[in-house]
């Protein structure tokens, strides 16, 4: 298993085209949380807005980069045919898929907590400074920020991971970038267009995207579909699901 | 090879591929689906639509009248002296608050029926004078909180004039109501709409009926007048007690309180029914679906190593991603047309049919709506489809349009996360633009309503929109040229 972890980490890590990714991914998730940092505005009587989940905005376009990382770690084996490669030298190809996946995800993680930090960090900083105040029942710097923080990081890695099952799933980087942010982005719009209320609300209650959210909030928990742990557990079991779909898909098919 | 030749060469290296045309076919299932899914139920079962005006349109026609009859034409004199509008708040009882829009002036009705023509000069609560009729027509008249008024009518001609003074009287507008009735019921109106706060750059409804009370003096009429009578036009029916409205008469003055709108029936959380988009969930799997087929039409070539024999058949690099382009925009076109066809037609009858209340939406509007979903589907395929050939890597090309449309869009209007500035920020600048071009909603500037894309009031005029997502997909067809005629193969 150690062969196969350091020959994942030697595939995946000196290669520009990995590094490159999270770097972007990195820049534009910092980016975009601190304008969203610098518009955000809470009048003295309260505003409802979450401090958290405005530091986290970056964790939209962070998701895509997170998505594509997982799907490229195994497509891109497919599409080079290096698949062969990889499989005759680790014949186990639930090692394979599970060395890819530890790999993948200690990559996405250790991004996206530097992402994220630099993120939390702005929030702290300059959202006080535009009314957010523990004052407004807000909670800056507690129990709830570490674990809005911890949250986003461990999504942002199950996304990673969510991409790499549907990637072994199908076998085609471009139609299992399409799938997993299908997966993403459908149910937010699906549960858009339903009217009853109690099928909006599961249709939320299971999206990964909406969960993901759900995790990194730390305000007004009450009125969200699942609480903050309730919608990590969501994500990592989307996750666990598309690898157990990708490892059978690996293991019944050719390379 | 001539360009109808590379066309055709293309053409049959896309039919050729069994997945590609099995994922088209699906697009087209995607949308046909979600749109006749139906699947929501309505308690409107057949003429529960709202009030009609006399253009047709949706109208709430609800305020106090104080009236009496006009036979023939006459002239009405008033001094608004004073124009105060409360809200109730909870806990609070009913307290003080600025309405925009509160109305207090002299109105001309052909009839007490809701929904019937009139003309109205009326003093606003932050908005000036301004002469309104027939719900859509909105003239902007001088800047006054209170002041003199006077409507003059002339057969179905009506004048609007208005004084600080009551001595130096300006024109505020004319209009025509066609059909006017020659006796009409004329006199002074109270109307307050629901309150409205403006937080955060976003006006938003507390859904409560706001109440205004206003003082009229010097009240003239050029005909001898009758008994006054008030009456509460369009009260909300049912057993929970509605604001209080009613006038007082002492010596010259008449106090009216009044609640209600007289205006179009905007969309939006105070308003009612779903929209047409409602039939076309379907287009958001179609566009991935799109984007991923024209990604791969060019990759595939790269990866394969066709790309070589294509490029020697046609040595006109522009030629061959021209002819790409056109092919897989006419397929994806195609497929956009006839599903958004049959969701938006059918989809709307299966709604219709279990009671939900759709706002009617013109023949041309709809028209407008399946072509230009359809030019977006296509739109979307020709910028994969050239972000893959520029990049040469089909995850990028995918990632890309999905962020670029996918995300904006269901950020402001899925889950709105986005603040109102933002929002329309993010629907001007991105090609989630294109989307404007299902806007069925209209957009009314003397109504205030939350008017955010997430109730489907998008910032760019519908074809503009599209204009901004071809703009993108030129831009990356014209940069992939540059790089495919600049490259080895």
């Amino acid at each position: 298993m150690m062969e196969a972890l350091r020959a994942e980490l030697v595939k995946a890590w000196p290669d520009r085209g990995t590094a490159w990714l999270l770097a972007t991914g990195v820049t534009l998730s910092v980016a975009v949380s601190a304008v969203s940092v610098a518009a955000a505005r809470c009048p003295a009587a309260g505003c409802g807005q979450d401090p958290a989940r405005i530091s986290l905005t970056g964790a939209y376009p962070g998701q895509v980069v997170a998505a594509l990382a997982g799907v490229l770690v195994i497509g891109g084996e497919y599409g080079t045919g290096m698949i062969r490669v990889s499989l005759a030298a680790v014949p186990r190809r639930g090692r394979l898929l599970a060395a890819k996946a530890i790999v993948v995800a200690g990559l996405v993680a250790a991004a996206s907590a530097v992402a994220v930090g630099a993120a939390m960090l702005a929030g702290r900083l300059i959202l006080p400074g535009h009314g957010f105040t523990a004052a407004s029942g807000l909670d800056l710097a507690g129990a709830g920020w570490w674990r809005a923080s911890l949250c986003a990081v461990a999504c942002l890695a199950l996304t990673a991971l969510l991409g790499l099952g549907v990637a072994a799933a199908v076998r085609d980087s471009a139609a299992a970038t399409g799938v997993t942010l299908g997966i993403l982005y459908l149910f937010p719009v699906a549960a858009g267009l339903v009217q009853a209320p109690d099928l909006r609300r599961h249709l939320e209650q299971i999206s990964p995207l909406s969960a993901a959210l759900d995790s990194q909030s730390t305000a007004g928990l009450s009125s969200l579909p699942l609480s903050p742990w309730q919608g990590l557990g969501v994500v990592a079991l989307w996750a666990a699901a598309a690898l157990v779909l990708g490892g059978l898909v690996l293991r019944l098919r050719d390379a | 090879m001539t360009g109808g030749a590379a066309i055709r060469a293309e053409w049959l290296k896309f039919r050729t591929v069994r997945g590609w045309v099995i994922a088209v076919a699906a697009a087209l299932a995607a949308i046909v689906g979600f749109g006749l899914a139906g699947g929501n139920q309505g308690t409107c079962n057949g003429g529960c639509g709202p009030l009609l005006g006399p253009g047709g349109e949706a109208v709430s026609d609800s305020f106090y009248f104080v009236h009496q009859p006009l036979a023939g034409n006459g002239t009405i004199t008033v001094r608004v002296a004073s124009l105060a509008s409360a809200v109730p708040a909870p806990r609070q009882g009913l307290h003080r608050a600025g309405v925009p829009w509160a109305k207090a002036g002299i109105i001309v009705k052909a009839s007490l029926r809701e929904g019937s023509a009139y003309a109205a000069i009326m003093v606003t609560g932050s908005h000036g004078v301004r002469m309104q009729d027939d719900f859509t027509g909105d003239i902007p008249g001088p800047a006054l909180p209170a002041g003199w008024l006077r409507l003059v009518r002339s057969g179905p001609v009506i004048t609007g004039y208005a004084s600080a003074t009551g001595a130096a009287w300006t024109k505020v507008g004319t209009v025509t109501l066609p059909g006017l009735p020659a006796t009409v019921q004329g006199g002074l109106m109270v109307a307050s709409p629901q309150y409205t706060q403006a937080a955060l750059g976003v006006t938003q409804i507390t859904g409560e009926l706001s109440q205004s009370t206003a003082t009229f003096s010097h009240l003239a009429l050029s005909w001898p007048a009758a008994g006054w009578s008030g009456t509460y036009v369009g009260a909300p029916q049912g057993p929970a007690p509605g604001p209080a409205t009613g006038y007082r008469q002492s010596g010259g003055t008449f106090t009216v309180t009044g609640a209600g709108d007289i205006a179009p029936l905007t969309y939006g959380p105070s308003g009612a029914g779903l929209m047409l988009t409602q039939t076309l969930g379907g287009v958001f799997i179609a566009l991935i679906i799109l984007a991923v087929i024209g990604a791969v039409f060019v990759t595939a070539e790269y990866r394969r190593g066709l790309i070589r024999v294509t490029l020697a058949a046609c040595p006109r690099r522009g030629r061959v991603l021209a002819a790409k382009a056109c092919v897989i925009g006419l397929v994806a076109f195609a497929a956009g047309l006839a599903g958004t066809a049959l969701a938006v037609l059918f989809g709307q009858r299966e709604l219709r049919s279990h009671g939900v209340y759709l706002p009617p939406v013109t023949a041309l509007a709809q028209a407008r709506v399946i072509v230009g979903t359809a030019a977006v589907l296509a739109a979307c395929a020709v910028l994969a489809l050239a972000i893959g050939a520029l990049l040469k890597r089909g995850t990028a090309a995918v990632a890309a349009v999905v962020t670029l449309i996918a995300m904006p869009y269901v950020l402001t209007v899925a889950i709105p996360v986005a603040p109102l500035g933002v929002a329309s920020w993010l629907m001007r600048v991105t090609p989630a633009a294109a989307f404007a071009v299902q806007q069925t909603v209209i957009q009314y500037p003397q109504v205030d309503e939350v008017y955010s894309p997430a109730y489907g009031y998008f910032p760019l005029a519908p074809w503009a929109g599209v204009a901004v997502l071809c703009g993108w997909a030129a831009l990356a067809l014209a940069l992939a040229a540059i790089a495919l005629r600049r490259r080895d193969a």
